[in-house]
Order: C-alpha cells, then structure tokens, then sequence
C-alpha cells in the first residue's frame, strides 16, 4: 500500500481522483446557480441550506477545501517534477504536431483557474465567514440571491468569470476525460466517456459563463 | 537538393554541447536521412574534421537504435517510422533542419546525438521478464491456449523497440508507454499472469528510480511511437499497478 | 587431415545426441558458481546462451557493440522459425526437417549435428511460449503455422513479420533475469578486439569499451563466440551497419579454423540499389513471391526505355514480357529456392535486361494476383458484371490484407505505389552459412572456445532454407551449449579465477594497441568507407552470385592490395581514447579485408557448384549448379598462417549415413 502514495502511477491516480471530485462538485455548484437564472427563491432556499446544514459546513466544506488542496499541490509537483525530467530543453520542440496544447498547458489553466478561486474565495466564502462568524450576523436565508446577482454588476468581474471559466473548460476538456486513462479505465466504453467529458467540459463553464452574463445584464433595481 | 542543418555537437557527457550549422548541396529524395548524415560525414573527414556522432544500426526500422530529434519530433515528421526510414523526400529544397538528440534527464548525452538509454535496460531488468528457466523442459506449447484477442493483443505490445521516442515526445520525458508495453505484453498472457503484480510494482519503481517524468496523458508518445504502441497499454499498467497495490 | 575431429557420438541418428549427453561430464552446481563464462554477441545465439548459463550457475559475462542486448540483427529476421512440431498433421517429423535441411543445404553439411537441431526444434517453441513470446495463434488458441520455401509440410512458427524480434526480445528477457539476480554482467557498448589463450586454451578477451576507448581485459574459463555473419565485407547487404567478422576472425587468427567461408546466401527479394549514397539494402519477405511474378522485358529496347523512363512496365504488352523463372523452372516457377531465383535475377540484369536507372533490378508484379483475387472476390460477393476497374479495386484490397505492410514499407523507400505499378527487387547478401569450424560439441579448434548461431559452419551446409537461421540460434544457445560447455569445463573445477595480469593477456593487450595505434597513424588520404565500398565492389562481382577461377584469381590480387593501401593510407579522425565511430569501423573493415581474401580463396579451391556457391565453370547445359561429391563431399577449414594467402586447407569429409545423396531439380 505504501508504494502506493510513493510512485509516479499513484500521484496520477490522486490527481485524477482529486479532479473527479471537483468534477462532481462542480455538477452540484452549477445546479444550484442555475436556480438563481429561474428561480431566486429556490436558489435562495438552497443556498441557505448550504449555508447553515452542519454535514455541509462541517464535513463536505473542508473534504472540498482539502480536495482544491490536494489537486492543486500534487498538480505543483507533479509540474516540478516534469520539468525537473528533462533537464536541457530542446532548441526546437513540435508539440503541437502529436499532441493538444490543452493536454500540454495543464498548468497554466489550471494556475489561472486558482487565481480565479482566490477571487471566488474573497467574494464568496470569506464573505460568508466574516457574516456568520465573524460579524456573528443572524441567519437571513433571503439575502443570498441579492447578494449574488449585485456581484455581477461590475463589468469587470463579469469579464474575470468569462475568462476563467473559458480556461476551466479548456482544463476539463483534457483533465475529465484523462482521468479515466490515469485510473485504468481504457476500453470500448472509452470513446463514449471521452464525448461525455468533453461535452461536460464544454457544458458546465458555458452554463456558468451565461448565468454571470444574465446576471449582469439583469441588475435589481431597487 | 540545398539543405540546411543545425546539429546538436557535444564532445563527451561532462562538455557543454552547441548547434553547429551545415549546408548540404544536392541531396536526393531517394537517399535515407541517415544517408545524408553519412555523406556529411564523409564531406567532414575529407576536411579533416570530427564527423558528426549519431546511433543507427539495422537501418531498416526494427533495431531501435537510431534516436534523433529531427525538427522538434522524435524520428522526424512522417509517422510509424524511425529515422533511418525516413527519406529526404519528405522535406524540400531549402529546408533547414535542425537535429539534436533525444532530450531527457534520464537519456544523458554520450556524445554528439548518442544518448546512453541504459535506464531502459535497467526498467526490463527489473521485471521485464517471466521466471521459467530455459532448460526447455517446460509443457507442450499447445497446452497453453491463449484467446487470439489477448495474443494479438500481446504481440501489439511486444512490438516495442525501445528506441525511446515516446520519452522523446512526452514533454514530461515519461516512460510509461515503453514500460507499459512490457507489463502490458506479459499481464494479456497466462503465462505472464503468475507475478504480474510484482513485475508492474517493480517496474514501475525502477521507472520512477531513473528519473522520468510523469505521464499526464498527453498522448505525444503513441502519436510518435515507430511502432504504434497504444495507449492502452498505459491504462492496463495502471490497472494492474492499481490492484497490485492494493492487493500487495 | 587428422586435426579435424568432429567428435561425432556414435550409435543410430537418433540417439547420438541423447547417448552424448548421458556420456559427457558435468561440473556439480556448487563448483559452477567458481567458474566464469564469457559470450560475445548477444543476438539469439548468445543470449539465449548467457542466459542458459547463468541458470546452471555459473558466472557470465556478456559483450555487445550495441548499446543494449535487445538490438543485436537477430531481430530483423522476418519470416519465421522451424520446428518439427508436427502441429497440422501433415506428416512432419524430426527426420523430415533433418531431410529437408541436409538437401536445401546442397548435401555440405554434417548429418549428425543437422539431426540434432531438428530433435532440440520442438523444444524451442515449448521454451519461447513459457517466456511469453506471441506466437500468431488461430482462433482456437492454439499455435498457427505458415509454410516456407522448400519443403512440403507447415511448419514455421511467426509472429507475423516480427519473428527474429520477438524472440530475440524473449531470450533478451531471459538473459535480464539473470542481470537482475546478478549472474550475468552484460557489457554493452563493448567490442571484443582479440581472444586471448593461456596454455593453448580461450582463457579471455581483450575488449575495447566503446564510449571511453578504454582497453579492457576479461578473464573466464570459456569463451564463447556468437557475434554473427560476415556478410557485410560486401558493403551492401541486408545486414545491420555494425554487423562484423572481428570477434570471429582475431579468434580465426589465435588459431581457430575458419569453415565454408565461401558460402554465401543471397536473397532474391530485395528493394534494389538506388544511388552510389545507398548504405544498406532492405529485405522483402520471401513470401512476397507466393503471389508475384517476376519479369523483365523481352526486348532489350524495351528495357532500355523503361531505364530512361520513357516507358512504363504497365505499358508493356503481355507477349513483350520475360517471365523467365515461369520459363526456365516451369514446376516450381517463381517459388524456387533463393539461390536459384537470385542467379536467374543476375543473368536477365548482366544480360542487359535490368529496369531500374542502375540496370540491376527486374520486376516483382502483382498485377495478375490482383485481377485473379478480384475475380474471385466478386464471384463470392455476388458481383456478376463487377467491371474491371471494380474488380482490380476489390484484388487490391485482397492483396492489402496479405501484405499491406511490406508494400507501405516498399512505397516509404522507393516512393512508387506497389498497387499501380510493379515492384522492383533484386538479389542482395543476406546470411552466411561458412564460419568457426566446431565439433560436435560446437567448440571450435581452440580448447575451451567455442562458436554459436551464424558465427559458426554447422548446420545449413552451402544453402540455408528459410525460417531455420532462428532454429539454430536459438538451439544452440538454449539446448546444445549448456550441455556441451560443461564436458570441457568439468576440467576447471579447481582453476580458480583465471588472473588478467599475465603475460598472455599482457601480450594481447599489446597487439591490440598496436593495432589501434597503427589505424590511427596511417597516411590519412582515404576515409574507411572508401575502401569498405571498394571492397565490397570486388566481392560483389567476382565472389557473389557466380564466380568463375578468373575472377576469383583477380580478386584476390586486388583485395591483397587494397589491404595493403588501406593500411598505409587510411584516414582515421578523432582519437584513440574516445568514442570513436570511425576507429571502430577501420577495425571492422581491416579484417572483412582479411576474411574477404580467404572467402575468395575457398571459393577458387572448391571446384564445383553447390548451393550458394555456383561457379560458371561448372554447370550444367542448362545453366544449373553442378555438384562434385567425388571430389568435394567435404568442409573446407582454414588454419591461419600469417597472411590469408598462406592460409592452410583442411579438410573434414561428410559422411552421408542416413540419407542419399541426390541432385536438386527444380524443373
């Protein structure tokens, strides 16, 4: 089991696990945002629930933190090491020529994407700590939609979201489907898992992306 | 033909090595690339300098010797074939090309495009093979059947030369794909069955020991692979490295 | 005459070997881990031989010029391999592929040993499945086979091109477990330059490691010589660049005697020489004549055009064509054996038929398969009026099935589509049957030295039938070796280490430098290649497909001479102590320039034509080989004197027991 954590085969797996995870989380997110675009009282019921359920707060709450983690210091690693694997570089180097350059840029959508949850961070969670904890605030479980849609107001955070989901499709579209093949999972079923995830890859980040937009071309008008 | 090569010069591991320009007039189509090299180097004995260092032996595609980096792709531009296949046809009249040798820190430079790839050597010594003594006095050989598929399968893999363009390619100098195709050639065979576990784990550790990248399914290696080892046969190894872990 | 003892065991055939092995000694496991075995070559016949070894026990030693056992040439082999498995019940038995291999051999090979290969066959199969080597199965599971030329049952064994590989790659396997467990030490990038004796027996090498220049020596209480073919003195061949006689020929000098050295195998099927730039020539499988026939036009304005390029062979009428094996050998037509395809291919080419720009090529066409398969595609289709055009589509993808990668191997070199138009071929050196003489036993003329696979004379007589190079090899090293090793060895059981500072290795040391320094010091006006070509030319066309005592007489002068100017004006750049390309060719090249005058002088001595060596002067009407059994029914051993030309010739008679001794016809 210990050779397990140590070897370059088990590193894949954490990430590709790690990744799934946040895959799934990701389904759940852009559910709920969705019922902001349809419904805010659904989406205000919902993200008070969220906001207030101890299995959320206490146990899902810190696995996701703990998988952002995870996926984003093994995915450092991993990077170092890569580098580290070919020590001169080449004068001239084809990738393009027998490979994605999403495949290739890993790193860069996904260091790009992590700026962006450092934004989504300060927006969203510490916000959420310094009201609940912090500023000890009573619970208001219609606020959440308010709160959201004023978020979108400024251009240009609008534009920030648009980006950043643009490259967290370019990053799904390789990672999703990849992380099958570092488990092991490569078969007949595989072509039909790579449409799946590409089609996930692109569906997601556009749904976020149209709700960011609708958001900011709809402001509250009080 | 007019050509224009920028080669890679390296006197001996400890030196620091350059790109060294050479202009080649009336190359041929029919000649091979490595034939090029030759006539190159016959030119530069002529002129009393040290011909350019290169690995080539059987030059018909199967030995795994020749390992160059021709223009940014490990064997050059054409697929499924090495270098000493590959023909100046391919490239046209003015080309410039440049050739280094294969770059990993695990493939370090002998000399000039040699590269000593003896940490492949070291993947199959520790593993790469099945532990039945050759006294010949084993069991009939057709009292093995084996699935078609899985022989088919099997030979596919074994087909690998080991000429380490998948290490090449990878921009992580993985070597998953060559590793794997070994695991992969003896796990789809009963006989290999009986110490898979401990063949994938401790090939897999000496891999990891040489210091290769690690693969993140770029898929470069199979697309420039000479011999069209699938990435499949990475899936299978990590299947297999999987369940022997968790078994182990 | 009395130093040849082939040591052959008494008794019936088939029991020689089975009585030899109860008969000879053995060495206890506790004592073989105090004795050290040193093999040179790690192709099929010296890797599966290390790896033997170091199963018994004891401690190995393997050297290649390679940079990994994995690429020695034995995996370039395409076709197949023999056994007598008997798998199809179509009549195979030991004696049938003893039969098939004494005849294909033109009856100059020895009876015993030949019989022998064909009783270990069966075992090697068993051995490379329990390795793991993928065989082609059919859907049953079980082992497919495929014919080859000669003989008239199925039993080659492949996986599909690819046979020399993996096998080669399952001996490779074997010989790394015994790296893992430390009993062999494999010394890659490592060339042996000379054998060294202690009291008259192989007691090490000097070998040269290849990246540094170092010289190093090696001591072991055997040394076994399984580095290969000559083949390459022609310059163009099918052989790999690096292919060498050196291990072969400085163990020849040290006293060795040197077997058939004449005796050459030139393959029909080979994508023909393009330019003075070629460097190597590629093989296309045998196979390949199954369903092409082979042309030439029948006037020679014809064929001049088609040279110029101002006509197409698809232009040329049926009744213009020559399709002279179809004419001269009606039975067998273009399926007879290589060496008589490949002379018939020579004569049309000398004869000013050739249609390639160089004139020494002749066409290989699929054209009549094509139409013939498509017919009958459509008619098991149920395609009644499938036009032409229809039919030719549906024969072309036939004919993809069967040999879709050898035709895409063909259009990558000569750039022309197989599909459309014929292919071009013609004979090149491909395998040589001379080599070491050995006894029974495999060892050669020095105690304690022996000789294995395509380095040694034994078994393939003048002629080696298809798929069986891979048989021998691998017998060798696998079944004949670890038993014959040990009667010689069970002697040193209380030598101890053998030390490398003595005299002897002192002296050999000594000759090595010298020569190296002598390479390095000469004039410096022609680079090694040029006389490697030169050479090659000589051979090519007084010592290949047919030699005559003019030419042969010629070619030893000119060979001698070029030896001697290679020596004083040779340009050898860089240096000594370096990896150095150049230096290890001049070394190769010195002594193909030794062997090469041998080769001619073998080929003069035997008056006769048999399998791969035909001599105009002796043939019949017809123009086939004619063989002397009264005068000639004998190997050829040369003992080294000092230069070639003194070399002496010796002689082991065969004895044909089993067997008579018939004429081939393929009429």
């Amino acid at each position: 089991m210990s050779s397990l954590i140590k070897s370059s085969i088990a590193r894949k797996v954490v990430m590709a696990l790690s990744g799934l995870f946040l895959v799934l989380f990701l389904a759940l997110h852009v559910t709920i945002n969705f019922t902001s675009v349809i419904s805010p009282d659904t989406f205000n019921q919902w993200s008070h629930f969220m906001g207030y359920n101890g299995l959320v707060q206490y146990i899902m709450q810190p696995v996701l933190i703990l998988g952002v983690i995870v996926h984003f210091v093994m995915g450092i690693i991993l990077e170092y090491q890569n580098t580290r694997a070919r020590s001169i570089k080449y004068t001239k180097y084809k990738g393009a020529a027998n490979s994605p350059w999403v495949s290739r840029n890993m790193i860069i959508t996904g260091l790009v994407v992590l700026a962006f949850l450092g934004l989504h961070f300060y927006d969203f969670w510490i916000h959420e700590m310094t009201y609940k904890y912090l500023e000890a605030k009573p619970e208001d479980p219609t606020r959440y939609y308010i709160e959201t849609v004023e978020k979108f107001a400024p251009i240009w955070r609008t534009v920030i979201y648009i980006v950043s989901f643009g490259l967290l499709s370019l990053h799904l579209w390789h990672g999703f489907a990849s992380s099958f093949q570092s488990m092991g999972l490569n078969n007949k079923y595989t072509p039909s898992i790579k449409s799946f995830a590409k089609i996930y890859a692109v569906i997601v980040p556009l749904v976020f992306v149209f709700i960011a937009i609708y958001h900011h071309l709809n402001p509250i008008t009080h | 033909m007019k050509i224009y090569l920028k080669i890679w010069r390296q006197k001996d591991a400890s030196s620091k090595g350059k790109i060294v320009d050479y202009t080649m007039d009336g190359v041929e189509g029919d000649m091979s690339f490595l034939e090029m090299l030759d006539i190159l180097n016959e030119d530069l004995i002529a002129k009393g300098e040290v011909p350019i260092e290169f690995d080539h032996d059987c030059r018909e595609g199967i030995c795994g010797t020749c390992s160059l980096q021709i223009n940014g792709r490990p064997h050059g531009p054409d697929r499924l074939i090495t270098v000493c296949q590959l023909h100046m046809r391919s490239f046209n009249d003015g080309d410039t090309i440049v050739i280094e040798p294969f770059r990993a820190k695990a493939f370090p430079v002998i000399k000039d495009l040699i590269v000593d790839r003896n940490a492949f050597e070291r993947i199959q010594q520790a593993g790469g093979f099945i532990s039945v003594n050759t006294s010949g006095r084993t069991v009939d050989a057709n009292n093995i059947p084996i699935r078609k598929e899985n022989a088919d399968k099997a030979f596919n893999a074994a087909a690998c030369i080991g000429c380490g363009a998948c290490v090449a390619a990878c921009k992580n100098a993985s070597a998953m794909l060559f590793t794997s195709a070994k695991v992969s050639q003896f796990a789809l065979l009963p006989q290999g069955r009986v110490e898979a576990a401990e063949r994938v784990q401790n090939m897999v550790k000496q891999m990891d020991l040489e210091g290769f990248g690690n693969c993140t399914n770029t898929g470069a290696c199979e697309i420039e692979c000479p011999k069209g080892i699938s990435l499949e046969n990475i899936a299978r190894m990590n299947r297999e490295y999987l369940s022997a872990s968790i078994k182990g | 005459m009395g130093i040849l003892d082939s040591k052959i065991p008494s008794g019936p055939l088939a029991e020689k070997w089975t009585k030899h092995k109860n008969e000879i000694d053995l060495v206890n496991p506790a004592n073989k881990r105090n004795i050290d075995i040193i093999v040179v070559g790690t192709g099929l016949a010296g890797g599966s031989a290390a790896a033997s070894f170091a199963e018994l026990g004891y401690n190995v030693k393997t050297f290649c010029y390679q940079d990994s056992p994995r690429r020695a040439h034995s995996i370039a082999a395409q076709g197949g391999i023999n056994a007598s498995k008997n798998y199809q019940g179509d009549g195979d038995s030991d004696y049938r592929l003893f039969y098939d291999t004494v005849k294909g051999g033109d009856y100059r090979s020895r009876e015993a040993n030949v019989y022998r290969l064909a009783e270990v066959s069966g075992n090697i199969i068993d051995q490379c499945v329990s390795q793991g080597v993928p065989f082609a199965r059919d859907y049953g599971g079980l082992l497919d086979n495929r014919s080859f030329g000669g003989v008239l049952v199925s039993r080659t064994f492949y996986a599909k091109g690819q046979t020399g590989q993996q096998l080669l790659l399952g001996a490779y396997a074997a010989m790394n477990r015994q790296i893992h467990r430390g009993k062999i030490k494999s010394y890659t990038r490592h060339e042996m330059l000379d054998l060294v004796l202690v009291d008259g027996k192989a007691r090490g090498i000097i070998a040269r490691n290849l990246i540094t220049g170092e010289i190093e020596r090696h001591s072991a209480h055997a040394v076994v010589i399984a580095s290969g073919g000559y083949g390459n003195l022609f310059f163009l061949s099918t052989y790999c660049m690096g292919a060498n006689v050196m291990a072969a020929w400085r163990t020849h000098r040290r006293g060795a005697f040197f077997a058939n050295p004449c005796y050459t195998q030139i393959h029909p099927t080979c994508i023909p020489v393009s330019g003075d730039h070629q460097s190597k020539l590629t093989l296309m499988s045998e196979s390949l004549r199954n369903d092409g026939r082979i042309w030439v036009p029948k006037n020679l304005d014809d064929a001049k055009a088609i040279r110029e390029g101002k006509l197409k062979p698809t232009q040329l009428k049926e009744e213009d064509r020559d399709y002279y094996l179809e004419r001269r050998y009606p039975a067998f037509g273009n399926l007879v054996p290589r060496d008589v395809a490949s002379r018939a291919a020579k004569e049309r080419c000398d004869a000013g038929y050739g249609v390639n720009k160089t004139g020494e090529a002749v066409y290989l066409d699929f054209d009549a398969a094509i139409m013939r398969y498509g017919s009958e595609k459509a008619l098991t289709t149920g395609l009644k009026d499938a036009d032409d055009a229809h039919i030719r589509k549906l024969g072309e993808e036939v004919v993809e099935a069967k040999y879709g990668n050898l035709f895409q191997m063909y259009e990558k070199i000569v750039d022309e589509n197989p599909y459309k138009t014929p292919m071009m071929i013609y004979p090149a050196v491909h395998y040589t049957m001379g080599g070491l003489w050995v006894d029974y036993n495999l060892q050669t003329t020095i105690p304690g030295c022996y000789a294995a696979g395509e380095a040694n004379f034994s078994d393939h007589g003048a002629n080696r039938l298809g798929a069986s190079a891979l048989m021998q090899g691998l017998a060798d090293g696998y079944f004949v070796l670890p038993y014959t090793i040990g009667d010689f060895l069970a002697d040193d059981i209380r030598t101890g280490p053998i030390p490398t500072d003595s005299e002897e290795f002192d002296k050999a040391e000594k000759d090595v430098l010298d020569r190296i320094n002598r390479l390095m010091s000469a004039k410096g006006i022609n680079s090694v290649d040029y006389y490697h070509k030169k050479l090659g030319k000589i051979m090519w066309d007084k010592c290949g497909m047919s030699r005559n005592a003019e030419g042969l007489k010629d070619a030893i002068k000119e060979i001698a001479a070029l030896r001697k100017d290679f020596w004083e004006n040779v340009k050898v750049p860089g240096a000594a102590d370096d990896k150095n390309q150049e230096l290890e060719k001049a070394g190769r090249v010195a002594d193909f320039l030794e062997i090469g005058e041998l080769f001619a002088m073998d080929a003069l001595e035997r008056n006769e034509s048999c399998g791969g060596h035909f001599r105009e002067e002796y043939q019949t009407p017809e123009g086939e080989a004619l063989r002397d059994d009264e005068n000639f029914k004998f190997v050829s051993a040369w003992e080294y004197k000092g230069e070639p030309k003194d070399a002496q010739l010796h002689k082991e008679k065969l004895i044909y027991e089993n067997i008579e001794v018939k004429t081939r016809s393929y009429k």
